[in-house]
């Protein structure tokens, strides 16, 4: 499936305005409750997770992502909860533990079966990858608009 | 051209990051012609596994001294230095 059809328009956070990336990630872990797509145990997972393996990554233009996600048993229904911070948060670096990202966009990730969200996975990889999609999202108002230029780019 | 190599892809969970970077390393080598066999695991599973493998690719922290090379990156990813990443993969694995 399409990351436009997994992202849920209900958990995409514009400009949001975070104190740090625990902040974020609990913002954004209760919306994917809400939704009703993972467990309340998904939140604290989620965090724990990435105090250990952490998941920040540093990209080629000028805003940099994190992709927090945590185990399948916390998660109900697969699908994809984004935000753009208004100020940059540290992250730290996934492959580099120690050293931290200021992250701008961050995607968290509710996987409910071990490698079957491949395409999905893999659009994510794309997203992160194209400077100008990234720069297009963080400049968005509506999350609507954000559903519109994952379909777009889903296309092509 | 080189034998069948074994390559174990870890990740934290060894559901998200791993899956595409084991799939992007799958399509780039074979793409080039070069066939492999690719294992996904969590990068604590990686110390029990290594031995059957003759390369490790991770996105997360690993023991180095596990007697076969490692290669730490998120180019597949990010997409920063990924043509690399593939060289090295490929000379790694003439070895």
């Amino acid at each position: 499936m399409a990351l436009s059809d997994l992202i849920v328009q209900s958990a995409i956070s514009l400009n949001y305005v975070a104190k740090d990336s625990s902040d974020v990630i609990h913002h954004m872990g209760q919306k994917l409750v809400e939704a009703g797509l993972v467990k309340e145990t998904f939140i604290e997972a989620a965090l724990k997770r990435e105090k250990s393996m952490p998941t920040g990554l540093p990209l080629a233009g000028s805003f940099n992502a994190a992709i927090p996600h945590t185990d399948i048993e916390h998660v109900k229904a697969s699908g994809v909860a984004m935000a753009t911070l208004s100020n940059p948060v540290k992250f730290q670096n996934m492959v580099i533990p120690n050293e931290a990202v200021e992250v701008s966009i961050v995607f968290l990730l509710a996987l409910d079966k071990p490698k079957t969200q491949i395409a999905m996975l893999q659009e994510i990889a794309n997203a992160l990858q194209n400077t100008e999609l990234i720069e297009s999202l963080m400049a968005a108002k509506e999350p609507l608009e954000i559903i519109e230029m994952l379909k777009k780019v889903s296309k092509e | 051209m080189i034998g069948k190599k074994n390559i174990l892809v870890a990740c934290g969970t060894a559901i998200a990051t791993s899956t595409v970077v084991a799939k992007a390393i799958e399509e780039a080598l074979e793409s080039r012609g070069i066939d492999i066999n690719i294992r996904q695991c969590k990068a604590s599973e990686v110390p029990s596994l290594a031995a059957d493998a003759d390369l490790i690719v991770t996105t997360t922290p690993v023991p180095i001294d596990l007697g076969v090379p490692v290669i730490h990156t998120l180019a597949f990813l990010t997409g920063i230095g990924k043509e690399a990443v593939i060289g090295e993969i490929i000379e790694k694995l003439k070895d």
